[in-house]
């Protein structure tokens, strides 16, 4: 891509972050909000930055679109006494003050970043060969920097674990959102049944291919838990009851994988999360085969939000 | 102009109008999506970093990008919670206001 394209597409997502913190209607601004996402997928493109395009179209715009869209028609009708909040002229001139320095700021940091940019690059190029698998990213995921990518999986599950504890007592161990009354034979029925064939095929190929090309557990994850929604949401099935053995042990197969992983490191290799040579592509991809559905189910529950009826017919 | 110096430029303006969005606009959820805006930026300007580090045949430096996968998919998780407090709230009093004098037994 051309200069003129970077500038372009730089302009059309300022406008479109400029539409959504300005417009009157929540709804709108939300709205606004998905095409923004995409157009910074098309950022993260131009920045060369592959599986982090993957991930915020399939994270970012999608699952976060999603949430956003559902939350803002469920508090719709609290819009109107909310807007009578409004803050006064002084606040939004102070406000603007305050942003324009912050933006000024940052702009003079970019302007003097060092021309000689620092760089782990050829290090990981280095070393990329003892973990067995071809793309970099997978190799600091799940190598380099498996820690983080442990305590990332853990923040994910104790975000759903404090989502599930605002759930009313009554509701308690039930099932999230509300009993879908979609028709049948209607149309989000009828994608419900096409589409997740073909989206769990993509799913898995984007997961299996992330170890040597862009792509990975996390945007296959994200592929999966959008499919399962899709079922829910057309009410072909019901979302699970939060107190059900085989939800629980999915929600953590992958982090258990991984800490016994990094237990085995310390009695093998010496120490946590290190792996033995020549066995490292083996257990990266047996963590990451442990994290897939793991991350597929507390991504879509994250979504569906707390427990909110009773699980078992009374 | 050279392209990280364009969404350098960008991620700042992001930030600037996350943050002016997040102190004038009232409603939580409009502070949500604020708040998604100013982390966008960051993340940009943690992709241009790493733009900048491309060496050894890679696009990027790798660990900032690696990390961008990890802060994209923990600003989910945050966001989803914000949500749930925010629709928890609403059950529970009728309205979503961060104001004190507002939303208790209206």
């Amino acid at each position: 891509m051309s200069i003129a394209t970077h500038i372009s597409l730089a302009l059309l997502l300022l406008g479109l972050a400029f539409w959504t913190i300005v417009v009157r209607d929540t709804f709108s601004a939300v709205a606004g909000f998905i095409p923004y996402g995409l157009l910074l997928t098309s950022a993260w493109l131009a920045l060369a930055a592959i599986d982090v395009a993957l991930t915020e179209a399939a994270i970012g715009a999608g699952l976060t679109g999603a949430l956003l869209i559902a939350a803002a028609s469920r508090l719709h009708k609290t819009e109107i006494a909310a807007r009578a909040e409004q803050r006064g002229t002084i606040t939004r001139i102070l406000a603007a003050i305050l942003a324009t320095t912050m933006t000024a700021a940052i702009m003079a940091c970019i302007l003097r970043l060092p021309d000689r940019a620092p760089t782990l690059a050829p290090t990981v190029a280095r070393h990329l060969a003892q973990t067995g698998v071809g793309n970099p990213i997978t190799a600091v995921l799940l190598s380099f920097r498996a820690m983080d990518t442990l305590l990332e999986a853990i923040v994910l599950l104790v975000g759903l674990i404090a989502i599930w504890s605002l759930a009313p007592d009554r509701a308690w161990g039930g099932r999230p959102g509300q009993a879908q009354t979609e028709d049948p034979k209607g149309p989000l029925a009828y994608l419900a049944r096409v589409l997740p064939p073909i989206g769990i095929v993509i799913a898995i190929y984007i997961f299996w291919v992330g170890a040597d090309h862009p792509g990975g557990k996390f945007q296959g994850a994200t592929i999966l838990a959008a499919m399962w929604l899709l079922v829910m949401m057309s009410g072909l099935s019901d979302a699970p009851a939060i107190d059900r053995g085989w939800l629980r042990f999915l929600l953590i197969v992958g982090p258990a994988a991984f800490i016994a992983v990094g237990f085995l490191g310390v009695v093998v290799a010496g120490a946590f999360l290190s792996y033995p040579t020549g066995f490292a592509k083996l257990l990266i991809v047996l963590i990451e085969a442990a994290l897939l559905p793991s991350l597929a189910v507390t991504l879509a529950l994250l979504l569906a939000g707390p427990p909110r009826r009773p699980g078992r017919r009374a | 102009m050279t392209t990280t110096t364009i969404f350098g430029f960008c991620a700042a303006v992001l930030v600037g109008l996350g943050l002016y969005g997040l102190i004038v606009n009232p409603q939580p959820l409009r502070k949500l999506l604020a708040f998604n805006l100013m982390g966008n930026g960051v993340f940009l300007i943690c992709a241009v970093i790493a733009r900048r580090g491309a060496a050894a045949g890679m696009g990027g430096d790798p660990v900032p990008q690696a990390l961008l996968i990890t802060a994209i998919v923990v600003a989910f998780a945050a966001s989803a919670l914000a949500v749930a407090l925010m629709l928890r709230l609403s059950e529970e009093t009728g309205a979503c206001s961060l104001s004190s004098t507002r939303g208790e037994g209206d």
